[in-house]
């Protein structure tokens, strides 16, 4: 590794610039103290915790991971292998996030997080009498007799008048399960705590020893609305570890898909978000609109969801110029649609009533918790892969940054207008200079231990990847995370204060995927 | 407001015409309409995607006498998704249970058919016929809403409802 070393703040940690997306590297940590003083250091220097996770034998360690403005840099700390239940240094002392992930880490594993005073536990529900990773793959995990039979200790508010409303995990409609524990005076919030992990279905015990392309097709179903966002992180992973760059023409097509996955859900929460305040109109033009999308999905791509259409190595489908100057006609109705619909929204005088000055993340309150994503940059944060470098095609057609600084319900809603139409610019530019390509290469063997990490700005924010490959192709270990894990608690900040019947709405602004966070 | 009526008039009717009405079938205990309660159990929430799909103007699931409802004990129909997590088969046995009868499960995409992708893991029951007994099954990653709606259709119209 270069030790060269670019800034006084970070000592001995350097990335070098790719050609494909975000310099990105592991910085492996010889002690537990080590680990503790750089986290400490990326942390003050600005960078942003955007997870943690664990991988089990035949190396044990602990990631986390931080994105600063240089790029992303993941910790990686080793663990004993022949100590059962070994600790590791807890960060939740000074990044309240962390919280999560290492009850995740403690739930799966079994590593002890130290310092760590919350003993709950968070996606595992006491469900299994082991931690199910401690075991090796396919093994059968043994159930905890005694699960289901303790409440989860929920923080409570007391006092003359306070109720509690219990909501979940199967809530009144078409959604994701999850519980929320509303404590209420009358009609306003008073605290609200989530406790999620119902959708658990151990994907990071999945990828254990599957082949590469099995894989891909598990990483394009981490979270069923971001499927390009992970797969095209998943791939970046495999990529590096290979020290595989795919062609330009393979980066301008998953760029150009990574975009019609952002304008369609951005399409959708913006129809869910009018219906929530009251507007059926809204439900419908939105969906009208992204009805469109997905039917030119399927008919130039061969599926609505983009499902499977990113693989290591290159992409599934290509453009011919029949398709490419439908897409670019499309790309016209739907602008000219966008800006009269945003018209109608901001003239909306009962719409405004309800966005304004509902569910108000406060900048300040963003920052702390270091947010990216709609989120953050509705509430002014200025984060954004493809902005800042997102390496080619970005650098060639740079997408200009969505900011909003009110932070509500209102904010959440004008970024994802302004996402739209930069996104439908961006794609006009690929999709009028899409290079010669080939749309996929056989990517190389690797004769010995290879690891490699993968981010992409999805449609919620960074979406990151991490594999550790066994020789020829094997999968070791990985692992990807969904922004939603580190949006969840802004949530929590973000209802207390408003009225019940508003929770829907600031939910559905935020939209955050239950599965992603599970995994 | 002249803006919004304008878009309401120029945009017109997109409702796709498509097989019989719902409500020529008369299944008997159903009448003319039918209530659907679905349960995530898991899913990557790609066949939500589909399902908030039947609600477009293309496909107008409510103009065929179908609609989603909030509760269990409003409902005829239990649509399933997801490989059926173990956390979620508690709530999954409950809702069951609070569906009056005559009723029928329809478990919709490949989780759970059988788990799907997922049907190897620990944390998953893999598939919804490992917890209750199913009806009918629409596989797909995930189904299309015509199969969706063709299913639905299909577990309106035939075959007897489950025992209550």
């Amino acid at each position: 590794m270069d030790n060269r070393n670019p800034r006084q703040s970070l000592p001995g940690l350097c990335l070098i610039p790719r050609e494909d997306g975000i310099p990105r590297a592991l910085f492996p940590q010889e002690t537990p103290e080590t680990y503790l003083a750089q986290a400490r250091i990326l942390e003050s220097a600005g960078g942003r915790f955007l997870g943690l996770w664990g991988a089990g034998d035949p190396e044990p360690r602990i990631c986390t991971a931080f994105l600063l403005r240089e790029g992303l840099f993941v910790l990686v700390l080793p663990l004993p292998k022949e100590t059962p239940s070994p600790t590791f240094p807890s960060l939740s002392g000074f990044i309240p996030a962390a919280n999560r992930f290492e009850r995740t880490v403690r739930d799966l594993f079994g590593f002890r997080p130290e310092g760590l005073e919350d003993t709950r536990p968070w996606v595992g529900h006491d469900l299994w009498a082991v931690p199910p990773l401690s075991l090796p793959p396919g093994s059968p995990v043994p159930e905890n007799p005694g699960a289901g039979s303790s409440d989860y200790p929920f923080v409570r508010v007391t006092g003359p008048g306070v109720h509690e409303i219990p909501v979940g995990p199967v809530h009144a409609g078409i959604i994701e399960p999850g519980h929320f524990r509303f404590q209420v005076v009358g009609e306003k919030v008073l605290r609200l705590e989530e406790l999620l992990g119902y959708t658990h279905k151990g994907v990071d015990g999945l990828f254990r020893n599957r082949d590469i392309a099995w894989g891909a097709r598990l990483a394009a179903r981490i979270s069923g609305d971001s499927t390009v966002a992970t797969s095209m992180a998943y791939a970046q992973a495999i990529e590096q570890a290979l020290d595989f760059s795919p062609a330009a023409g393979v980066r301008a097509l998953r760029a150009l898909l990574l975009e019609r996955e952002r304008i369609a859900n951005h399409l959708g929460d913006l129809g869910a978000i009018g219906n929530d305040a009251g507007l059926g109109f809204a439900l419908s033009q939105f969906g009208r609109l992204k009805e469109n999308l997905l039917r030119k999905n399927r008919q130039h791509f061969g599926a609505r969801y983009l499902f499977d259409q990113v693989t290591p190595g290159g992409v599934r489908t290509s453009l011919d110029d029949e398709a490419i100057s439908d897409l670019l006609e499309e790309n016209g109705i739907l602008l000219e649609e966008i800006l009269a619909l945003h018209k109608i929204y901001d003239d909306h005088g009962g719409l405004q009533d309800r966005f304004q000055n509902t569910g108000v993340l406060l900048p300040e309150v963003a920052h702390r918790l270091g947010l990216g994503g709609v989120v953050g940059r509705a509430s002014a944060q200025a984060w954004d892969l493809r902005a800042d470098h997102g390496g080619d095609p970005y650098r060639r057609f740079p997408p200009a940054l969505a900011l909003a600084h009110t932070g509500d319900v209102a904010a959440r809603v004008l970024v994802r207008f302004l996402e739209i139409q930069e996104s439908l610019s961006f794609s006009r530019a690929l999709l009028e200079h899409l290079p010669e390509h080939s749309i996929a290469e056989s990517i190389p063997d690797n004769s010995g231990p290879a690891e490699g990490l993968g981010i992409v700005e999805g449609f919620r924010g960074e979406v990151l990847a991490w594999v550790r490959l066994a020789p020829h192709g094997v999968i070791e270990a990985a692992h990807i995370q969904d922004p939603s894990a580190l949006l969840w608690p802004a949530l929590e900040i973000a209802v207390p204060g408003n009225l019940v019947a508003d929770f829907p709405l600031i939910n559905k602004s935020f939209n955050l995927s239950y599965s992603g966070n599970d995994l | 407001m002249w803006k919004l009526l304008l878009k309401i008039f120029q945009t017109g009717i997109l409702t796709e015409k498509r097989g019989r009405p719902l409500s020529q079938t008369h299944p008997p205990g159903f009448g003319k309409s039918l209530a659907i309660r679905h349960v995530d159990a898991g899913s990557c929430n790609g066949c939500e995607l589909e399902l908030w799909a039947l609600e477009n103007p293309y496909y107008a699931l409510s103009s065929g006498g179908v609609k989603f409802v909030a509760s269990p004990r409003h409902a005829d129909l239990l649509l399933v998704t997801g490989p059926v997590t173990r956390a979620m088969k508690e709530a999954l046995l409950r809702t069951r249970d609070a569906v009056p009868g005559p009723r029928r499960v329809l478990a919709v995409g490949d989780c759970a058919c059988n788990g799907g992708i997922f049907r190897d893991s620990y944390a998953v029951h893999g598939g919804v016929d490992a917890v209750i007994p199913v009806d009918h099954h629409l596989p797909g990653c995930p189904p299309s809403p015509d199969e969706l709606l063709e299913a639905i259709h299909h577990a309106f119209g035939s075959s007897p409802p489950s025992s209550a």
